[in-house]
């Protein structure tokens, strides 16, 4: 089975980012052999839909189980069309959140569990500043 | 001419410039560009004379047709189409209507359907001409709102364009072609810093401006210093009074009721004017 996790590195040893749509990248593992693939996430800068880019990624990879730290409802709907499995609250080395799911400690999730841009980080965009 | 008001920062009193400056002057079309919040209109009692729907166009995807290429979604830059192997998702709110994806699709199994946003509403209070926009609540995209006021546009007038806060989409549409720019501010740390992005904004489009500063008496002097030291223009100075705070509440014009105002405005706009010509 092809797994994917959002990760801040390209190996296994690299830590689980916690954004999905804007992650740094990819490192999708074979589940049986534990061979691995990194792949940049090209949505990690993406002014709009980095979500729906990052599942648009992941899809075509096919993928088959996500895990991340969290992910927001644009993506989640996306990745729920493509079929994809989606595993929240991950958090450590990507070779330990695998050994983890595949002993059955991981648990999917059935709903998005951040609003939209939660990656995005605060002081983007220069927006009403009413009264301030 | 085309004089945009504008600030950066909200609430310093574009609105206040806009009418009062609108209300002493002939032959002028007042354009509330701030859909999202318009409230030209509740300083003028308009006779609305015209309403209109504002449509945009949005991707509708006939699957009996599409084979799930994907090169719609990889074409469009705010990802709003995601394709999977059987199914694909438009996310409205990210589509900017530029209709690509209609375009890019082998199988023509893309078209577009129209979906209302706001409404454009046309009217007048004595000689004024008023043009203002909403956009419906929730709904992300003001630019398609207020590209619909701007094309009532009557070059023949003097156009006053009340323009929304802040330095991002909404703002641009307003002022760009404008022939010049006001900004608002408040001497204020929090008017300082949002002026001078707005001051950025306008030299990358090449748009003159100068500042009227609003409340002036309150916050500190460092408006004024940044203005001296950029050579930026002070127009006009309001000053920080409870009677024109106690007018304002009540929804009236100050310049209404305290008519030696009114001059100050029409200078204004000779300074304007002349600096436009420039």
């Amino acid at each position: 089975m092809k797994i994917g996790v959002s990760s801040s590195g390209n190996n296994m040893e690299a830590l689980v980012d916690p954004r999905f749509g804007r992650c740094t990248y990819f490192v999708l593992v074979d589940s049986e052999s534990m061979q691995f693939e990194a792949v940049p996430n090209l949505a990690a800068t993406s002014g709009s839909g980095a979500g729906i880019q990052a599942a648009q990624t992941i899809a075509g990879k096919q993928v088959q189980v996500l895990i991340t730290g969290n992910v927001g409802p644009n993506a989640f709907r996306a990745l729920s069309a493509a079929g994809i499995t989606v595993i929240t609250g991950a958090s450590g080395k990507v070779r330990e959140v695998i050994e983890k799911y595949k002993k059955g400690l991981l648990s999917e999730t059935r709903e998005p569990t951040v609003r939209g841009h939660f990656g995005m980080g605060a002081g983007r965009g220069h927006g009403r500043r009413r009264g301030q | 001419m085309i004089v945009a008001i504008a600030s950066g920062k909200g609430g310093t009193g574009k609105t206040t410039v806009a009418v009062n400056m609108a209300l002493s002057l002939k032959d002028v079309q007042l354009l509330d560009c701030d859909v999202e919040e318009p409230n030209v209109h509740l300083l003028l009692h308009l006779n609305i004379n015209e309403e209109k729907t504002v449509y945009v166009s949005t991707p509708q995807v006939n699957e009996e047709l599409c084979d799930h290429c994907g090169k719609c979604g990889e074409f469009c830059q705010y990802n709003a189409i995601f394709v999977s192997p059987e199914k694909v998702l438009v996310f409205r709110e990210l589509c900017s209507s530029c209709g690509g994806c209609v375009i890019v699709c082998p199988r023509k199994a893309i078209s577009e359907e129209q979906h209302r946003i706001g409404a454009l509403k046309c009217g007048s209070a004595g000689d004024l001409e008023v043009v203002y926009g909403e956009l419906n609540v929730g709904e992300p995209m003001a630019v398609p709102v207020i590209s619909e006021v701007k094309k009532q546009i009557k070059s023949d007038k003097t156009v006053i364009l009340d323009s929304p806060p802040g330095t991002s989409c909404p703002a641009i549409v307003s002022v760009k072609r404008s022939d010049f720019c006001v900004l608002v501010t408040e001497p204020t740390p929090f008017g300082l810093h949002d002026l001078k992005i707005m001051v950025q904004v306008l030299k990358d489009m090449e748009i003159p401006f100068g500042v009227v500063v609003n409340r002036a008496g309150i916050g500190d002097k460092k408006v004024y210093e940044y203005c001296e030291e950029k050579n930026i223009p002070i127009l006009l100075e309001i000053p920080h009074r409870r009677k024109i705070a106690e007018l304002y509440s009540k929804g009236v014009p100050f310049s209404l009721e305290m008519p030696e105002w009114k001059p100050k405005f029409q200078k204004l706009f000779r300074e304007v004017r002349k600096l436009a010509d420039k």
